[in-house]
């Protein structure tokens, strides 16, 4: 029985020719990933096991981006606790202010993930990497522990969902919308334990950061990980961002898949998820009624790249963010905020009257720095919308594409480019 | 190992951001985190929870965020068992990790009802549901979790393996 890419890599770092779905096996990390929410508690189990070294201090990544600049006193203690550990254990790749970014954009941006890697993280969202071809996948901060201690963390291997991918996508179409009406098609449990492997001729019509954003979502459907096999784009990318060797892991043709499913790109609209589940979409043409939206972000670890700060850029260009509405502006790194004030992005969006922050996770999950108020909306180009994710209980988040999200801001209603004649 | 007592029952999808959201997640204190557990899906849990209740939910238990303050939480808040027709994965194994117990049956997740009393045997993966003289069988663990679980978590079982 043939493997899948996931499969290939877990037997790979297990020291095994074959594995096959449900077999638990243990397999050696090439990285583990933590940040300043995590991280502590991460630190305080590893306080409590019998080894008080770290396996390898260049395969950690401590990046400070939930709650930093600090909010308040008890997260600078979080952060305190992280810095004083990664400065007792030598830890090469920790980053803190001045050099974090949402780590999900930050650890590919270094070089910390190519193809063929075993990467688990404490953050949900670990399974970005996945558009690189490598295995990574969200755990807790004991795992993340017990990972920094050995090196190694234990799986089920996964059983595997194909999404043949064809077709190219409309103008103002993107990976956000790629992965919501996946999400909306099979629901949040619908990759329960499973991966998600992406393949087919119309990946090469998806940007590296429409790659990042969708295998950033397998989450959302409750999928292990999601994996792209690796093209010319994803090797110029790793070429570009990293010194480490890759390695390319092709899944076997009889390999065996639980379900099938085709995606034509260029039948895809703008779509959107209503709250409270990411799985409740609807495209752009099923809203009938005005949704009339008190706020918009643009940013997080789904969609805070420099794809689409220029796609909100282009449609923000020369217009105005409706007056009442409040507009912010997250780059994900430092160096996508660099890049994003070279290009001119970030004159558009403060001439537009939106505010540009410095990269934090902040508002995605409630934490600071954009909450609602009961009764609020928000338009969010971040990956959750549930009860109370974004501050008030009563208040509602609905998730969409950057170019959904810039749009809306104009109009303060959920729109799209072409009602402002784009 | 057993556990009994009052159940407290939720429906499909019980998220992290319901179970801890994330305005608590600035403590990571075990006891501090459970007294805002549920509190955005159920206001009175942390009021009306007694050590050795349970939890039943329906599908994807624990799904969204990676936070092992959830479980932490639940925990802390005197839970002793958690059963579901499914949980989200990274809880799933963050529950084993921390040694809190939990279960997948989804008989057991329809046959119980709010405010029933329950006792659960881990050893043989029975549920009994004393107020309706109901019983259901859960799905076992692996022999590899059993032996997490039965050192009290993933931490306590390296210690082991490096003694």
């Amino acid at each position: 029985m043939g493997m899948t890419m996931t499969q290939k890599i877990l037997a790979a770092h297990a020291g095994l020719d074959h594995v096959e779905a449900g077999q638990l096996i243990e397999a050696e990390l090439d990285l583990v990933l933590g940040n300043d929410i995590t991280s502590p508690v991460a630190i305080h189990e590893m306080d409590k096991m019998t080894v008080d070294t770290v396996f390898h201090k260049d395969k950690i990544a401590l990046v400070m981006d939930h709650f930093i600049p600090n909010k308040d006193i008890k997260s600078a203690e979080h952060c305190k606790c992280v810095r004083e550990f990664a400065c007792k254990h030598d830890i090469t790749n920790y980053f803190d202010v001045g050099e974090m970014g949402i780590e999900h954009a930050l650890v590919p941006e270094k070089g910390l993930s190519v193809a063929g890697d075993v990467i688990i993280g404490a953050d949900s969202h670990t399974c970005t990497y996945g558009a690189l071809g490598a295995f990574s996948t969200g755990v807790g901060s004991t795992d993340m522990a017990a990972g920094m201690a050995t090196g190694k963390a234990w799986f089920k291997v996964p059983s595997a969902i194909k999404f043949n991918i064809v077709g190219k996508p409309k103008k103002w179409v993107s990976g956000k919308d790629v992965i919501l009406h996946i999400i909306g098609m099979i629901g949040v449990d619908g990759a329960l334990y499973k991966s998600m492997e992406f393949v087919g001729e119309g990946i090469q019509n998806l940007t590296m950061d429409d790659r990042f954003t969708i295998a950033n979502m397998a989450i959302e459907a409750g999928g292990k990980n999601g994996i792209f096999p690796v093209d010319d784009l994803a090797i110029a990318y790793m070429k570009e961002h990293s010194t480490r060797p890759y390695k390319i892991y092709e899944a076997d043709p009889d390999a065996v898949y639980d379900e099938e499913y085709t995606i034509d790109l260029s039948t895809l609209e703008p779509t959107i998820a209503f709250p409270h589940l990411p799985e409740n979409t609807k495209t752009i043409s099923e809203i009938k009624d005005d949704v009339i939206v008190d706020q918009s972000v643009i940013g997080s670890c789904t969609n805070g790249r420099i794809d689409d700060l220029r796609i909100a850029a282009e449609i923000l260009k020369g217009r105005k963010v409706k007056k009442g509405i409040r507009c912010i502006v997250i780059p994900a790194t430092q160096a996508i905020y660099l890049q994003a004030m070279e290009e001119g992005l970030l004159k558009i969006f403060i001439e537009a009257g939106a505010v540009v922050s410095t990269p934090t996770c902040g508002p995605c999950l409630g934490g600071y720095m954009g909450i609602l108020a009961a009764g609020e909306r928000c338009i969010s180009t971040t990956n959750r919308n549930f009860v109370g994710r974004m501050g008030h209980v009563d208040s509602e988040v609905y998730l969409a594409s950057p170019a959904v999200a810039a749009a809306s801001a104009v109009t303060g209603k959920i729109s799209v480019p072409e009602e402002l004649g784009l | 190992m057993q556990a009994k007592g009052r159940v407290f029952k939720y429906g499909d999808n019980v998220d992290t951001d319901v179970i801890i959201p994330a305005r608590y997640l600035n403590s990571s204190d075990p006891a501090e985190l459970a007294t805002h557990c549920m509190e955005d899906i159920d206001k009175d849990f942390v009021n009306k929870v007694s050590k050795g209740d349970i939890i039943v939910a329906a599908k994807n238990f624990g799904c969204g965020s990676s936070r092992e303050h959830a479980p932490m939480a639940i925990k802390a808040a005197g839970v002793s068992c958690i059963i579901a027709e499914t949980f989200a994965r990274i809880f799933y194994r963050n529950a084993i990790n921390i040694g809190l117990a939990i279960i997948e049956c989804p008989e057991a997740s329809k046959g119980i009802e709010d405010g029933d009393e329950v006792e659960v045997d881990f050893d043989s993966g029975m549920i009994y549901n004393r107020t309706k003289g109901t019983e259901f069988k859960g799905q076992a663990f692996p022999e590899f979790m059993q032996k997490i679980i039965k050192a009290e978590g993933l931490v306590n079982y390296i210690n082991g393996q490096n003694a």
